[in-house]
């Protein structure tokens, strides 16, 4: 039987191969998602009943059915109605449409626990809607949200893993294909595991926390 | 409220003297409950009226809804001889839009119970905020308005500190700077002192003081401070159960008191403070 180490000179590139796929998938569906929660969770609080329905509409769709069957929708059914998407393209844009909706009722609630205060002062002081949102209640709801979109950014980089199914080259992919071939079924999939989780522990978080760190000095402090 | 009743109300407020705020049989209603009922009440330029009352007799809806900050459901209020709830629209008055409203409101200015000062940004940016984005001032203007303000309330050297850092009195110091920096004509102060510890309250009716002394300000105040409101207002109304019971001048309002509303409550006010 081959050593551990054996096996990671043999298929470590593979693996490393794998994790960048994974990377930029996660950083592009992070992105994805987070245009979408913003533009969604504003049009969930607008005066306007249409923009309303639909953002509960979206919300409704993604955050109810599983991310693998809009994953394969978007890239086995859409192509039926004239939209082709490459995998690599269909994997990040399921991936952060589906967590985009649950982004949207975390920037919903963010906006909606800033002070009344806050929007009545800047009522006051004549600011348009546009100029209070941006301007004075944005930046506060950030602070309050950030915490839980760390969470939600460890879940996308999981739901990443799903868009080997459709054949794009991640680290999960690579963990199949080398299991497929070795049978050595604890290595791959425990070195798949190993990397997802320091992805998570010691890529997102650090980052999230001085993000976190960064925007409440900014907030209280001189 | 159908067209009829509208027509009761002038397009323009243009007698020989037209106050700085009319409520003309103005009615607030949440649901079934009447907060204000058919307000009638002139503020003349220049003048302070104080309105003081038991919680719940919707004194701090009159401010409010002067504000904008809440709709009403009857009647009209005139800022300036305009009306601002409403617009004419065909030679008769319609409910305000946006765009009219955004217009009116900026001769108002407010301070709030809870200062209510943007916590991301320091004493000076809290004060900038406004002219530059609202009015359009360029930044050195703003700035220079701004650091005047700060100063005339005593806090030239907190310019650069965030809220967070500032005392409450401080922080509603600053609160006044930033609703001056638009240079309103009317300021609505609505129990500023109400939330601050007793030792700092002295430093915010000094600035009120400085403001009824040196500056033509229309002023409407909400208060719970009877020795302040004596010794500041030109005219105080008490209010009870949405309506006006009494007003008059404060020597006659606290001194001699006609209703037995009136004197009851002042009474109480000043037999527990």
């Amino acid at each position: 039987m081959m050593s551990y180490s054996a096996f990671l000179t043999e298929y470590g590139p593979r693996f490393l191969d794998g994790a960048t796929v994974t990377a930029i998938q996660t950083v592009l569906a992070a992105i994805l998602a987070i245009v979408i929660a913003l533009v969604a969770g504003l049009m969930r609080l607008s005066a306007n009943v249409v923009p309303r329905w639909v953002a509960t509409t979206y919300i409704e769709i993604f955050r109810g059915t599983s991310l693998l069957v809009q994953l394969y929708w978007i890239f086995f059914v859409l192509p039926l109605f004239g939209i082709t998407l490459e995998k690599f393209t269909a994997g990040f844009v399921a991936v952060g449409m589906n967590l985009g909706a649950y982004g949207a009722e975390l920037v919903r609630g963010a906006i909606l626990s800033v002070p009344r205060g806050q929007w009545e002062a800047a009522i006051a002081l004549n600011m348009t809607g546009a100029q209070r949102m941006r301007r004075i209640i944005l930046p506060q709801a950030m602070v309050i949200m950030l915490p839980p979109w760390g969470n939600l950014l460890i879940e996308l980089l999981k739901g990443t893993a799903l868009v080997s199914l459709i054949a794009v080259a991640d680290l999960m992919f690579e963990a199949k294909q080398i299991n497929g071939t070795t049978f050595l079924s604890a290595q791959a999939f425990g070195t798949a595991l190993i990397i997802y989780y320091a992805m998570a522990r010691f890529v997102i978080t650090p980052a999230m926390r001085g993000l976190e760190r960064r925007m409440r000095r900014r907030l209280s402090r001189a | 409220m159908t067209d009829q009743d509208m027509s009761k109300y002038p397009l323009r407020l243009a007698d020989d003297k037209v106050p700085m705020v009319r409520f003309m049989n103005v009615t607030k209603r949440y649901g079934d409950l009447v907060v204000l009922d058919s307000l009638d009440l002139d503020v003349d330029e220049g003048e302070m009226v104080t309105v003081i009352g038991p919680s719940g007799s919707g004194k701090t809806t009159v401010l409010r809804m002067l504000m904008t900050l809440e709709t009403i459901n009857g009647g009209v209020i005139y800022v300036d001889g305009e009306p601002l709830t409403h617009m004419e629209k065909g030679g008769r008055l319609v409910p305000a839009d946006r765009r009219h409203i955004r217009r009116m409101r900026a001769n108002i200015g407010m301070c709030f119970q809870h200062f209510n000062l943007f916590p991301h940004m320091t004493a000076l940016e809290n004060c900038m905020e406004a002219p530059v984005h609202v009015l359009g001032l360029p930044k050195a203007e703003a700035r220079d308005r701004s650091i005047e303000l700060l100063g005339m309330v005593g806090l030239e050297d907190k310019v650069d500190q965030h809220p967070a850092r500032l005392s409450g009195g401080q922080q509603q110091r600053v609160a006044i700077a930033r609703a001056l920096a638009m240079r309103p004509k009317v300021m609505l102060f609505d129990e500023v002192t109400s939330a601050l510890d007793p030792e700092v309250i002295g430093e915010v009716t000094n600035v009120i003081r400085k403001l009824v002394d040196q500056h033509n300000l229309t002023m409407l105040m909400v208060t719970h401070q009877m020795g302040f409101a004596k010794e500041i207002s030109d005219r105080v109304c008490f209010f009870y159960d949405g309506k006006i019971e009494e007003q008059g001048p404060p020597s006659e309002i606290f001194g001699s008191p006609q209703k037995e509303r009136t004197q009851q409550f002042l009474s109480a006010v000043l037999e527990a403070g």
